[in-house]
């Protein structure tokens, strides 16, 4: 009798179970239930095998950026760009605190948006990528032979650096422009006289073809709307830059209402090779501004500020058929031109359809100057004269479009939390797909290029609600894959981010993956602290401040015994990694030193300030577990009272 | 019964316990194996005369790596010998000093114990030669399991430091 009720009761819960992993096939996976077995093994890669792509996820108001592989979303490193991280001593040590230097003085954190990878003839090349800061407007830089911010400039005269940070097909420029239009200089005056008097700033930025380093060429100020995303044109449309714009309005208050006004807003069209001759030719003010411009060095490793002092401005009317006006219905968020270069994407996100320009439609129409107005002097074009098309009734809330490498594309839609296929030329709806929940941006590998990889897209979403195990109040955000080699979208996996996944880029992995470095040769090392032989390992007082040349090599510190440190001295630890082996980086901690650990990679030197408080001998070891000997890893300073007689002096291994 | 049980093992800590205390008041330090008091000599006598891995000598044994035969000039390089310094000391002396056991051994007459080959491809293949050829083996026991560092040397480099050896 009781083992038929156990049985019974076994039956029971297994059906139980059973259901329940249906119901959540039908929501996760709809209408595929029989098919995730099958979705597994597409984003399985093997322990020990690599990944097809990196994917490059902004990691949001966290600052920083979050390299993934796809398909299998398993993150490898989180690059510190615009926030400080005291995992890899970023913005703490003494080399890197100038990187997070700017007009206002040193800030710790940023919010970072869109990642864009650079190209060559309007493909990617994978050397660098590029991010913008949006809350202290800023470009970033960032090496892929070192997956670290080579180079951060910041952008004057802009505010809510949003339409940043894509690039042209060469990496001409990489273009940032302000979302918030603000006084150009910035003065003391009523908020109310906003109308009429703030302006928008473009910011074309210079990228070196060698070197990849930033400089300002010029700067497009605009009538003051909000300028909310942008793109290049490529092959046909290279020379020209698209941005959306919102609050044509122009109000200063309750901007969910009164931006949402007019019935179309517009689509900046901007030839910037006409600007850039205009330049070129001796155009343009130069204004007094203040910004940083920030580089890091992998010879010396440490990073220089230099506060600029002037940036040159252009004033559209200076250069007339330089800038249109595309009308675009209704807020447009999303500006994308798909790989062709024909089509220019608005997605307008108080509009449940997609509006389509035509770029042949658009030079047509300036060629035969058929104009519906001006705003500020700058034509506006009919919009009945240059729309390719309208995808209806797509979905609610189209914020951003990507394309693959047949014809189609990819469009998110936030309030409706879907992914919705739709044919270019055609404008049909072929496929949508849910998405959990609330999807932002979306990302296919070289969806910004002339030659996208369509096997993937990766969708990035702001809600997650009951995805996961919950964690409290804050839950994470997180990115879902989809495979969409076939006629239809197929949901692959689901994993959390770090921050808020604003936007990414993807590439191939085996374009970065060859580049990328695996130590620093301390041949080359140039840090002006760097101890190169063992030997001239040593410590010097100046005054007051003490510097210790230390080596590391596993597994011990050269010096590891001082004494002669006072109260009230500052002391540098400027250690250098004596190693020259592939994955052999060392820390140093000290106990009672305000700042973080270092880590510092073969060949690599870095500092970091202790001033000790208390007489006594104080501790200092590895952090990054390096050998089976890394506790031995470890040294003792003496600190004597201030005003003694301790004899400055150093040893290792002596008695 | 049970309780007669309980109460020895509960002794029996306390003898453990008191045994341990006792032990540490007798002196400041560890003396594992120091100052014999007694007349043990003879014994570690005979453990010392087993030859350490540093103190054998193989002139046969070439290792495992890139180097499989050198033949070495009858005479030194003198400027190769120079070069060779200058490579070891950025790049060897933090774990090698020249004729001092440090963290590794002194390449002082190391030449008179291993091959010249031997010497070579422990500088550039250390990860294998570690595992798999039986001196290095025997070498990284003898060094506290402290690893040979690949210090990524090229083979120019690595000969440099090689006729550096020859000088000492």
């Amino acid at each position: 009798m009781k083992k038929a009720i156990n049985i019974l009761v076994s039956l029971i819960m297994v059906a139980g179970l059973v259901s329940c992993n249906n119901d959540g096939n039908k929501r996760g996976n709809k209408g595929q239930g029989g098919l995730a077995g099958n979705a597994a093994e597409k984003v399985y890669v093997a322990p020990g095998e690599h990944d097809e792509f990196y994917a490059f996820v902004s990691g949001g108001f966290s600052g920083q950026l979050a390299v993934y592989g796809l398909p299998s979303g398993r993150l490898f490193k989180v690059i510190p760009v615009f926030s400080q991280d005291p995992e890899k001593a970023y913005g703490y040590n003494e080399e890197s605190k100038p990187m997070l230097e700017t007009s206002y003085g040193f800030v710790p954190w940023g919010d970072a948006h869109h990642p864009d990878i650079s190209q060559t003839n309007g493909e990617l090349d994978g050397r660098w990528v590029f991010i913008n800061e949006n809350n202290t407007p800023r470009i970033a830089r960032i090496d892929l032979t070192t997956f670290e911010t080579a180079e951060i400039l910041e952008v004057p005269n802009s505010a809510g650096n949003h339409s940043s940070s894509f690039v042209t097909e060469n990496t001409e420029y990489v273009v940032a422009g302000t979302r918030f239009s603000v006084p150009i200089p910035q003065r003391d005056m009523p908020i109310k006289d906003y109308k009429g008097n703030f302006k928008g700033a473009l910011s074309f930025i210079s990228v070196a073809p060698e070197t990849g380093r930033m400089a300002i060429k010029f700067q497009l100020l605009m009538p003051g709307f909000d300028y909310d995303l942008s793109h290049p044109g490529r092959d046909k449309s290279h020379g020209w830059f698209f941005f959306t714009t919102y609050n044509t309005e122009e109000a200063n208050s309750l901007l969910e209402v009164n931006a949402s006004q007019n019935d179309k807003d517009f689509i900046a069209a901007v030839n910037w090779k006409k600007i850039e001759e205009y330049v070129n030719n001796g155009g343009g003010t130069k204004v007094p501004a203040k910004y940083a411009h920030n580089v890091y060095s992998d010879e010396t490793h440490s990073a220089t500020s230099t506060i600029m002092d002037e940036v040159l401005t252009v004033n559209p009317l200076d250069v007339p058929g330089a800038i249109f006006f595309l009308p675009t219905p209704k807020s447009p968020h999303g500006c994308d031109v798909d790989p062709t270069g024909e089509y220019i994407v608005g997605n307008g996100k108080l509009s449940a359809d997609l509006t389509v320009h035509s770029f042949t439609k658009m030079l047509a129409a300036i060629e035969n100057k058929k104009f519906d107005g001006e705003a500020y002097g700058i034509p506006i074009l009919k919009f009945e004269d240059v729309l390719a098309g309208t995808v209806k009734q797509a979905g609610l809330g189209p914020l951003h479009t990507e394309f693959d490498d047949k014809g189609n594309a990819y469009t998110s839609f936030f309030i409706s939390s879907e992914v919705v296929k739709w044919k270019l030329g055609s404008w049909e709806v072929e496929d949508r797909q849910p998405v959990f929940y609330s999807v932002g941006h979306v990302m296919i590998p070289g969806g910004n290029s002339r030659k996208p990889f369509g096997k993937y897209l990766l969708s990035m979403n702001k809600i997650t609600k009951d995805r996961y195990l919950p964690t409290g109040p804050e839950v994470t955000q997180s990115a879902q894959l989809f495979d969409i080699s076939g006629d239809k979208m197929e949901l692959l996996l689901d994993f959390p981010t770090i921050g808020e996944p604003h936007y990414a880029a993807g590439i191939p992995a085996d374009i970065v993956a060859k580049n990328s470095k695996q130590i620093f040769k301390l041949s080359e090392n140039k840090h002006p602290y760097a101890t190169i032989t063992d030997g001239d390992a040593k410590v010097e007082r100046k005054g007051n401040e003490v510097h210790i040349y230390m080596t590391m090599i596993r597994s011990h510190f050269n010096p590891d015994n001082i004494e002669g440190v006072k109260v009230g001295d500052k002391v540098f630890f400027h250690v250098t990694n004596h190693e020259q082996d592939y994955d052999v980086p060392h820390g140093i901690s000290m106990i009672g030193a305000n700042t973080s650990e270092l880590l510092i990679m073969p060949g690599q030197t870095e500092t970091f300030i202790w001033e000790p408080k208390l007489p006594g001998v104080w501790p200092f070891y590895c952090t990054d577990f390096c050998s089976a000997l890394h506790q031995e890893m470890q040294g003792y300073v003496r600190v004597s009272p201030a005003g003694s007689g301790t004899e400055l002096k150093w040893s290792l291994g002596e008695d | 019964m049970k309780n007669i049980m309980k109460s020895i093992t509960a002794i029996a800590i306390l003898a453990l316990i008191s045994c341990g205390g006792k032990e540490e008041k007798k002196s400041e330090g560890i003396q594992i194996g120091q100052k014999p008091t007694t007349t043990e000599t003879p014994k570690e006598e005979v453990a010392a005369a087993t030859l350490k891995a540093s103190e054998t000598i193989d002139l046969t044994n070439k290792g495992i790596g890139p180097i499989k035969n050198l033949e070495l000039p009858a005479t030194v390089d003198q400027a190769m010998a120079a070069k060779g310094m200058e490579v070891y000391k950025n790049k060897c002396m933090a774990c090698h000093k020249p004729d001092k056991k440090f963290i590794g051994p002194a390449p002082t007459g190391v030449l008179e114990r291993r091959t010249p080959e031997w010497i070579m491809n422990m500088i550039l293949n250390p990860e294998e030669m570690v595992q798999k050829d039986p001196i290095a083996k025997a070498l990284l026991m003898e060094f506290n399991g402290s690893p040979m560092a690949n210090q990524n040397l090229t083979e120019e480099e690595a000969r440099q430091v090689l006729e550096y050896f020859r000088t000492l």
